[in-house]
């Protein structure tokens, strides 16, 4: 299935959860947030959230900035 | 120290309290060990950060927080770009999931070659945030009735800009500063704008209560210097507006006495 992350289009295996796709992507989880579609997903939430076709994550950390 | 000085209670921002009167960002600088360097040499407790994606083809690689001691420096993330109040809320949440903060440097711009703010949308923005139980502290401009509606919505703080964002100029309009500290009942916390020294001090001795900067150290031919500079003149605009100063008058008054004077003039 299709999934938008951060802007671009990625194609993954069915009913992965977002726990598996950040894994995928090979992300450490510290200092990061997730939003699914618009809404953020806790940490703890990682695991059981699945992702459906046509779904946005983004996926942000701190940068420097004023 | 003096027993002004000694005197001066700490910054309260919501549930936060600073003894530094200087925020500094962590953008622009040359390297992050001078970025480091100058955080230390401004005396700052409190640093701004961006929000943005992470990047897909370096998922790991370390990110700026690696580089801040959060032993001894609270962060302010910001909404820094975002044009809306739904996205500048949505950046807000997504900050206070990564960093562990209800702090946020509330920020929709509303013009990208002004860098103004976007008051309509700043307003929306931050009651949602207040609702959210975020401690929100708005950049806003330097508009006294923008200001008083932000801290009737529940803001920690209001940040009017000096000048605007990166430019240097210094305080622009002092009035409308004086204004917005009178009547205000949250900290003041001019942002934006200060290129030097005197500018801050100049900020501090309108009677505001911090100052916040990045690119007026970050862009300083040696900026841990300049960061040490400001913390001077912010530390020395404070001082003075706490000493109070003599009233200006358009004639002289001497100095030294006029009696006992030698010669024929004053016989």
């Amino acid at each position: 299935m299709k999934l938008s992350v951060n802007g671009t289009s990625r194609e993954v295996a069915e009913g992965i959860s977002l726990a598996d796709l950040l894994a995928e992507l090979g992300v450490d989880r510290s200092g990061i947030a997730v939003a699914l579609n618009d809404r953020v997903v806790r940490g703890a939430a990682f695991a059981d959230q699945a992702l459906r076709e046509g779904d946005a994550v983004e996926i942000i950390r701190a940068t420097a900035g004023g | 120290m003096d027993a002004t000085a000694a005197a001066d209670a700490p910054l309260r921002i919501g549930k936060h309290e600073f003894h530094s009167r200087l925020l500094v960002g962590t953008g622009k600088y040359p390297s992050v060990e001078i970025m480091r360097l100058a955080h230390e040499a401004s005396g700052t407790e409190l640093v701004t950060v961006a929000i943005r994606r992470i990047h897909l083809d370096d998922p790991s690689g370390k990110t700026l927080i690696d580089y801040i001691d959060r032993a001894k420096y609270a962060i302010l993330p910001n909404t820094a770009g975002c044009t809306t109040a739904k996205d500048a809320v949505l950046t807000a949440q997504l900050a206070r999931e990564a960093l562990g903060t209800d702090l946020i440097k509330l920020e929709v711009i509303g013009d990208p070659r002004t860098l103004y703010p976007d008051t309509a949308e700043t307003l929306i923005a931050a009651r949602e945030l207040v609702a959210d139980g975020f401690t929100v502290l708005p950049y806003i401009a330097d508009d006294p009735t923008a200001c008083k509606k932000l801290e009737a919505l529940g803001c920690a703080a209001v940040m009017p800009l000096a000048a605007p964002i990166g430019s240097g100029l210094g305080v622009c309009n002092p009035y409308s500063i004086a204004i917005i500290k009178e009547q205000s009942g949250v900290p003041v916390i001019v942002d934006a704008g200060v290129g030097t020294a005197s500018d801050a001090a100049i900020a501090m001795e309108l009677g505001v209560d911090a100052v916040l900067m990045n690119t007026g150290i970050a862009a300083a031919r040696d900026p841990v210097a300049m960061a040490r500079a400001m913390r001077l003149g912010v530390e020395a605009g404070r001082l003075a507006y706490l000493a109070g100063r003599m009233p200006k008058r358009l004639h002289a008054s001497a100095s030294s006495p006029l009696a006992g004077l030698i010669g024929t003039a004053h016989a």
